[in-house]
């Protein structure tokens, strides 16, 4: 199996593509870095994606 | 979410697998695993053929399981990516090698069979651990029920229920014969505080979720009877009270009760429950809900080694109060329910906290991995007025009251409309495409959205108008949601009505927008903290670990704040004096803020008798840190109290235990809850007290261990691990006793004696005790926040601490540009959460000093000097000194907008006797021919009826 490199300076892996690390990968851009967001099932967004409206704002969560 | 998905600088891998993660700070090697999803990403158009097509069933898990659909698939229409893809487990053609049908099926030739998994490295300087939590045991529901009954569900499946993209599209049925259930029971701390199944620690967020779920479900039914079983009400966040407070006017009850079992009992189930005066009582039920709490990630003990950090016993990622965003490896940091259970702020929180450590870490390679987004040249749109309307569903937020299709009917008849359409959710990734082509397609200058609100979503479709070459200005946003559906969710006729109407006077107004040219000034790159307690000195020293300058003012003599004595300040306060970036004013006090996001200017007072001065600083972010402090009621639940040596709060309580001997701990102690919170004299839970006070409960036993230590409470709140430390406090025989606030503890002091009288619900009588000491669990209150709030115009809760801009998704940020908040000045909080928060106020702080530059809105005023007669009422009139006098050729004083320092207000437009000023996306063209396409059609309806 050919394996890839992915190499560049200024970057962060965030593990995980919930709530939290989409947020974390998000301000890592606007904090000026590069981010590799790491999910291990087809979609981002984890349990929140689930969730009907969020307290107290009642906003849909997408 | 979207977001994430357009971001040129996230490159998200999906169906990937952590496989290795080895190197050090800065420098870290991970390998990565990709499973096929038998799909090509960029060709599928996900227009759900093949799903349609796709013999073979499978269990939709992206639903809990609640129905079917095929295993090639999408979770939901809005995911990022909006790629489908082939579930391996249950394909026919990857199970048993037939089948194939999908293949001819997709007109994009999207399905790829041959896709191998990819193996990649990547080099990164830092990693953020965020992987959520798991899912507590089918074994522990059993014992509920679940699994034997289709009605006892959990609530994260009540949530799909609750969901219009779930199982029965929004609507609540049983699962066992569809029918509506009436009587819904939720039962609370199922596998929390439960050590039965090992989850000792309290969950946080169950009975908030279960609140918010009973609630949406009265929504659904008016006339649900729902009732909330529990041991403790845990909603000690900021404002959650006043919510369990709604859901009781609402008419949810709630039963302080341990739950024995729920049986099935012919069509209905059959709950058994105990209260704490003994009794036994059962109850029917439609349906139960399970408040399952949160565990540990199932993948956490291999994530941990891997990458070489240590687990807490719980097999949550282990951290320490004063480093709450660090895994035990440097350069690996941890985010969200990993980090323990937590919150949706909560993990949004610690998210930019753990991304500004990160970026503090690695901060020379900053910028160095940043791809810049290019758009589109704006195109020259003519003078054919071509508008667009899209109107939004938002599920069933909008589509269940307003008449969606009805209203994008309307506009569509309406002039200058050449395009309409609805949309399910118009600010989902997907949409965003469907909006770009159809800007090209029908050759659209003008957009008008009718959805939600434009404060979470304008800058979403700006964006995508730009991307679709067209200035942001030429856009139009109608909030039928909030202004229609929400307000009148019982009138739907009416509420259809006046969508019309506002979509009616948002085209109007459109056919006289035009483009405005973006405008941007430079940031200077210097923070101002306010506060130098932990929060402030958290605050500076990480906006000076990511290289910035700040200023760090306190009013007292010396940094430090509520928590000087703890050896963790007294190693800021080093660190603060050593760091050559930080200018500490100490005895300071802020006096005057002009100016905007990049540009501030603040005069500050500071120094004391003869070396008092004001000076000015310059800056370009404010990170307000002013704290809070103990409150010390006269009053305590009716009784008057006299502090003393025997009657004590409980911090000089704590105060008293650190001395030395035996003696500083009383034989017997009286320890009061909410002593002045909830309700009593504050209105909120103070967050912090039933945890110090169960310490405090703990030190005694220690060091006395045949003290009588009784704690009257209302809720014991030790959420998170912090229930350990009540398990062993009861353990030791701390005596729990609830107290309810129609029968208050009463306290008396008579010459040297304390009397203590309340009701005990065990013995169902009335006790008397006289204890020693007095202990109580007063709250906190902010520092004076009304001054500070006024010179930066931001905005406080009725409470007096600062509110943020959206309690969820930017939680230290205010409304201001450029100003944000942390520490105890936001809310009450323990140490940890402190720290994460104002990690996370410097990581928000950041962000337009590592831009340099800021966006000024277009929206701002402008002066036709052709007209200006010099009057300068204006002048005077701005409250941001933002437009000045300057003379025109003929030398004649013509006014000028200062463009970086206006509001926008309108002030000046609105008083100009001549109208030069206009207002950018708000002329006076603008706005009359809105108000006329309101009134214009009332008055023809009036006249047709007349």
């Amino acid at each position: 199996m050919a394996k890839a490199k992915k190499s560049r300076e200024g970057t962060v892996m965030v593990l995980g593509g919930g709530i939290a690390g989409v947020q974390a990968a998000l301000d890592l851009t606007d904090l000026g870095y590069y981010v590799y967001l790491v999910e291990k099932s087809p979609a981002i967004g984890g349990v929140m994606a689930q969730l009907d409206k969020t307290f107290p704002t009642n906003d849909c969560s997408l | 979410m979207v977001e994430a998905g357009r971001s040129p600088n996230i490159e998200i891998l999906t169906n990937a697998d952590l496989l290795s993660l080895k190197g050090k700070p800065g420098k870290f090697k991970a390998d990565i695993r990709q499973r096929p999803r038998y799909i090509i990403t960029e060709d599928c158009t996900a227009c759900g053929l093949c799903t349609t097509y796709c013999p073979r069933h499978q269990v939709d898990d992206y639903n809990e399981g609640l129905n079917i659909t095929r295993p090639i698939h999408i979770d939901y229409p809005q995911a990022v990516p909006a790629t489908y893809y082939i579930d391996p487990r249950s394909c026919l053609h990857l199970t048993h090698e037939t089948c194939q049908i999908c293949v001819p099926v997709c007109q994009s030739k999207a399905i790829d069979f041959s896709q191998e998994p990819e193996e990649m490295t990547l080099e990164v300087g830092a990693v953020i651990m965020s992987p959520g939590f798991g899912r507590i045991s089918e074994e522990t529901l059993a014992k509920y029920s679940y699994g034997k009954h289709p009605d006892v569900v959990t609530s994260i499946e009540f949530e799909r229920l609750l969901n219009p993209s779930g199982p029965f599209a929004g609507e609540v049925k049983t699962l066992s014969d569809n029918r509506h259930p009436h009587k819904i029971a939720f039962i609370q701390c199922v596998g929390s505080r439960d050590i039965g199944c090992d989850n000792g620690y309290c969950s946080s967020v169950c009975c908030m979720y279960a609140i918010k779920e009973a609630m949406v479900a009265k929504e659904h039914d008016p006339e649900a009877d729902i009732t909330v079983y529990y041991m403790d009400i845990r909603t000690q966040g900021k404002e959650f009270d006043a919510a369990q407070k709604r859901a009781e006017d609402k008419g949810i009850k709630f039963v302080r009760a341990k739950v024995a079992d729920v049986m099935p009992w012919g069509d209905h189930l059959r709950l058994t429950y105990s209260t704490l005066d003994g009794q036994h009582s059962f109850m029917p039920y439609d349906m139960v809900v399970l408040s399952v709490g949160l565990e540990s990630p199932p993948d956490a003990e291999k994530l941990a080694d891997l990458a070489g950090f240590k687990l807490n016993k719980y097999n949550f990622c282990d951290t320490d109060t004063f480093t709450p965003l660090e895994t035990s490896k440097e350069g690996i940091y941890v985010a969200g329910a990993f980090n323990g259970p937590m919150d949706i702020p909560e993990s949004v929180t610690q998210s930019s906290g753990a991304a500004s450590i990160a970026a503090g870490l690695i901060k020379k390679q900053r910028g160095k991995g940043i791809v810049h987004k290019s758009y589109p040249d704006e195109k020259d749109i003519g003078d054919e007025v071509r508008i667009g309307v899209f109107v939004c569903h938002c599920g069933i937020n909008i589509g269940s009251v307003v008449d969606v299709p009805d209203v994008s009917t309307y506009a569509g008849d309406m002039e200058g409309v050449v395009y309409y359409t609805e949309s399910l959710y118009s600010c989902s990734q997907d949409a965003q495409e469907v909006l770009k082509d159809k800007i090209k397609e029908h050759d659209l200058n003008r957009v008008v959205i009718a959805a939600c609100s434009p404060r979470t979503h304008e800058p979403l479709f700006q964006e995508t108008l730009k991307d679709a070459g067209l200035n942001r200005s030429l856009f139009e946003m109608v909030n039928i949601r909030d202004q229609c559906s929400w307000v009148h969710a019982n009138e739907p006729d009416a509420a259809t009505d006046k969508s019309k109407d506002l979509v009616r006077m948002a085209v109007a107004k459109a056919r006289h927008i035009q483009p405005l040219p973006e405008q941007t000034v430079p940031v200077n790159k210097t923070g101002l903290v306010l506060g130098g307690g932990i929060a402030g000195m958290t605050a500076a020293l990480n906006l000076a670990d990511q290289g910035y300058n700040c200023f760090l003012l306190e009013k007292e003599d010396s940094l430090g704040g509520n928590f000087k004595k703890l050896a963790h300040t007294k190693k800021l306060i080093d660190q603060v004096k050593k760091n050559k970036l930080i200018s500490e004013y100490t005895n300071a006090q802020l006096q005057a803020t002009s100016g905007f996001v990049g540009n501030f200017s603040s005069v500050i007072s500071t120094g004391k008798g003869s070396k008092a001065k004001e000076i000015t600083l310059d800056h370009g972010v404010i990170i307000i840190a002013t704290g809070a402090h103990e409150h010390r009621p006269e009053t305590v639940l009716g009784n008057s109290i006299k502090y003393s040596k025997k009657i004590v709060t409980q911090s000089e309580l704590a105060e008293q235990l650190a001395g030395k001997g035996k003696k500083v701990a009383p034989d017997s102690i009286v320890m009061v809850q909410c002593a002045g919170s909830r309700g009593d004299d504050l209105n909120y839970c103070s967050k912090t007290c039933c945890t110090t006070a169960v310490e405090n409960a703990l030190k005694v036993k220690e060091i006395n261990p045949d003290s009588q230590v009784i704690m009257l409470y209302r809720d014991i709140r030790t959420y998170g691990y912090a229930e350990d430390l009540y398990q062993e406090a009861r353990q030791k025989g701390v005596l729990f006793i609830p107290y309810e606030m129609d029968n208050k503890p009463t306290i008396t002091e008579k010459g040297t004696k304390i009397t203590v009288s309340f009701y005990d619900p065990i013995l169902r009588d009335d006790v008397s005790v006289n204890p020693q000491m007095l202990a109580l669990s007063v709250g906190m209150v902010p520092e004076e926040t009304d001054t500070l709030s006024k010179l930066l115009k931001v905005p406080v809760t009725a409470d007096s601490f600062f509110l943020e801009a959206h309690v969820k998704l930017r939680p230290v940020e205010l409304p201001v540009d450029g100003v944000y908040v942390c520490g105890l000045a936001h809310s009450p909080k323990p140490i940890n959460e402190i720290i994460a928060q104002s990690q996370a106020a410097s990581a928000k702080a950041a962000m337009p000093l590592v831009k340099g530059y800021v966006t000024v809105d277009p929206i701002v005023s402008n002066v036709d000097k052709s007209i200006c007669i010099g009057c300068k009422l204006c002048t005077s009139l701005c409250p941001y000194q933002a437009i000045q006098m300057v003379k025109d050729e003929n030398n004649r004083p013509k006014a000028e907008t200062v463009v970086a320092s206006c509001k926008a207000c309108g002030i000046c437009a609105s008083h100009c006797p001549t109208f030069a000023i206009s207002m950018g996306g708000f002329t006076n063209e603008q706005l009359t021919s809105q108000i006329e396409a309101f009134g214009k059609e009332i008055k023809e309806k009036e006249t047709e009826a007349a």
